[in-house]
């Protein structure tokens, strides 16, 4: 991914700041400028609203064919997650043997280190999930 | 509206082709539908190409007056379609709808696509960039990934077990073999399916597709017009589109595909038929619990049961429904644009009674169901037996 079409993204992807439609309540991330259920009617009345960041696991794979950036992770977990605020989010979840993954299980976000422009070139960080052990 | 026929197909073999360019391809293909029709080149209105990615592939982008020039048919003007997985369709559905329009009456539509001029990591990748690349890829999603993630929530909601999903990949294999255009026409035992390396869990190796090369092409004309040109006619009863969200995290039910629902409910309604009139469908394996999703969201079987159907026998050759008799996906081979033409072509070999011996016996109706990406846009297209 190259820097401005990262750094356009930084808000969302270091704080999870998604929004709230100011017409139903119902909330989006990543940010959307109409709400899908009120349309027209929600333009312009999207609001900011950042996520807790906790939420459960719907679905979950162990990747062992990765893209060539995610190469050194191999094999990684990823999961789809429904967080608190009921909108679902795709991540990597860390901190976990893919044995002891199960679907309902409690996670957290984590801000992580996802991959770098290159060897000298900037880095990229972003969420990641972790199991939440309470 | 006019009623559109099918009267001409013609598609290359499929497989890894070092030997031969996209447009090497797409003409063979084409020439061979031109001629199967018996329409010559100066009645060409019109020709629509599906491809999917030759920008990234092969670095060209314009394709289709690329290969409209090497087929001698500079004066043909041409489109190229473009939705992910389902650009084979989509054209088809443009080629229809400029028949059924009357804009134009000879119609020319490809499918192209060249995927091993790239490295497999490379092809994988570019298959990953119909999904959502700022919120999924980048955090590590493959393509194989989200549906692999698609086939765990599908187990843990409806039961469908591993072994359910290897016999779709059975199955084709079976039908692949009497398919003389296929890339992998030989069988393959379940234990095989069942223990390959993992691709992305619980996907293993042989419940993916491959990548492929391989091009596909029919001509279409007014139904009344079929008389004139020397091709054997299969009528094009209907056309649905149908669409989601673009990201597999968006949508409710990660089980199923609205987009399949959407695209088959319109296809039924236009076509004035339902799911039990079908004797065959092509539907998009491009995983096999793609097809799974596909023959309970197209209607053919409740929601949960595609597992269980499978594991009956339901959708051998000559059961129930005929699914997939060209080896699919799976082992007829993915050139990834070209996939809904040569779904088409399978329809309409079947209807003319020309599948030798993967012929659906008595048929007279068939689907094909084409998915762009992990089910943002889908596109079906109901056959029917040419009757005077």
């Amino acid at each position: 991914m190259t820097m401005p079409r990262y750094w356009r993204e930084i808000r969302q992807r270091y704080k999870g700041v998604g929004v709230e439609c100011g017409k139903c309540g119902r909330i989006y991330f990543p940010p959307r400028e109409v709400c899908p259920h009120c349309r027209r009617k929600s333009y312009e009345k999207m609001e900011e609203r950042e996520l807790s960041g906790r939420g459960k696991v719907i679905t979950y794979t162990q990747v062992h064919e990765p893209l060539p950036e995610m190469k050194p992770m191999k094999p990684y977990i990823m999961v789809i997650v429904e967080m608190e605020e009921d909108v679902r989010v795709t991540g990597n979840l860390v901190n976990v043997d893919y044995e002891d993954v199960e679907i309902g299980m409690d996670v957290d976000v984590e801000l992580r280190r996802l991959g770098e422009e290159s060897p000298e070139g900037i880095i990229y960080y972003g969420y990641k999930f972790i199991p939440v052990n309470d | 509206m006019r009623d559109v026929a099918v009267i001409g197909i013609g598609e290359t073999q499929i497989g890894e082709l070092w030997d031969q360019s996209l447009r090497e391809l797409g003409i063979k293909a084409g020439l061979k539908a031109i001629r199967d029709a018996g329409v010559s080149g100066d009645e060409v209105d019109m020709l629509y190409v599906g491809n999917m990615s030759a920008g990234k592939l092969i670095n060209q982008e314009h394709v289709a007056p690329l290969i409209a020039d090497y087929a001698g048919l500079d004066d043909v003007p041409s489109v190229r379609v473009e939705s992910g997985g389902a650009s084979g369709g989509m054209a088809l559905a443009e080629g229809y709808i400029s028949v059924a329009s009357g804009m134009d009456d000879i119609v020319v539509v490809g499918g192209a696509e060249k995927m091993t001029d790239v490295e497999d990591d490379q092809a994988k990748e570019i298959l990953s960039s119909t999904a959502d690349q700022e919120w999924e890829t980048v955090f590590g999603a493959t393509f194989d990934s989200l549906y692999a993630m698609m086939a765990r929530y599908h187990m843990e909601e409806y039961g469908t077990t591993k072994e359910q999903l290897a016999q779709v990949a059975v199955k084709n294999h079976a039908n692949a073999a009497k398919n003389p255009n296929a890339q992998y026409p030989r069988e393959m035992p379940k234990k095989m399916v069942v223990n390959a390396p993992m691709v992305s869990e619980p996907l293993g190796m042989f419940d993916c597709a491959p990548l492929s090369d391989g091009a596909a092409a029919v001509v279409l004309c007014p139904a009344e017009m079929v008389d004139s040109y020397r091709g054997d006619p299969v009528k094009l009863a209907g056309v649905g589109h149908g669409s989601d969200h673009m990201a597999v995290h968006d949508r409710r039910n990660i089980g199923a595909m609205k987009a399949t629902k959407m695209a088959a409910e319109k296809a039924f309604d236009r076509a004035e038929l339902k799911p039990e009139d079908m004797d065959f469908a092509e539907v998009h394996d491009n995983y096999t619990i793609s097809e799974i999703m596909a023959i309970e969201d197209l209607g053919f079987f409740d929601k949960g049961d595609g597992g269980p159907a499978t594991e009956r026998g339901d959708t051998e050759l000559n059961s129930e429904i005929s699914v997939n008799t060209s080896g699919g996906c799976k082992a007829k081979g993915q050139p990834v644009g070209a996939t809904g033409i040569n779904q088409a072509i399978e329809a309409v070999q079947q209807l003319r009674k020309d599948a030798g011996e993967r012929q659906v016996e008595d048929a007279r109706y068939g689907l094909t169901h084409n998915i762009g990406g992990t089910g943002a846009s889908a596109v079906v297209h109901i056959f029917e037996r040419w009757s005077e």
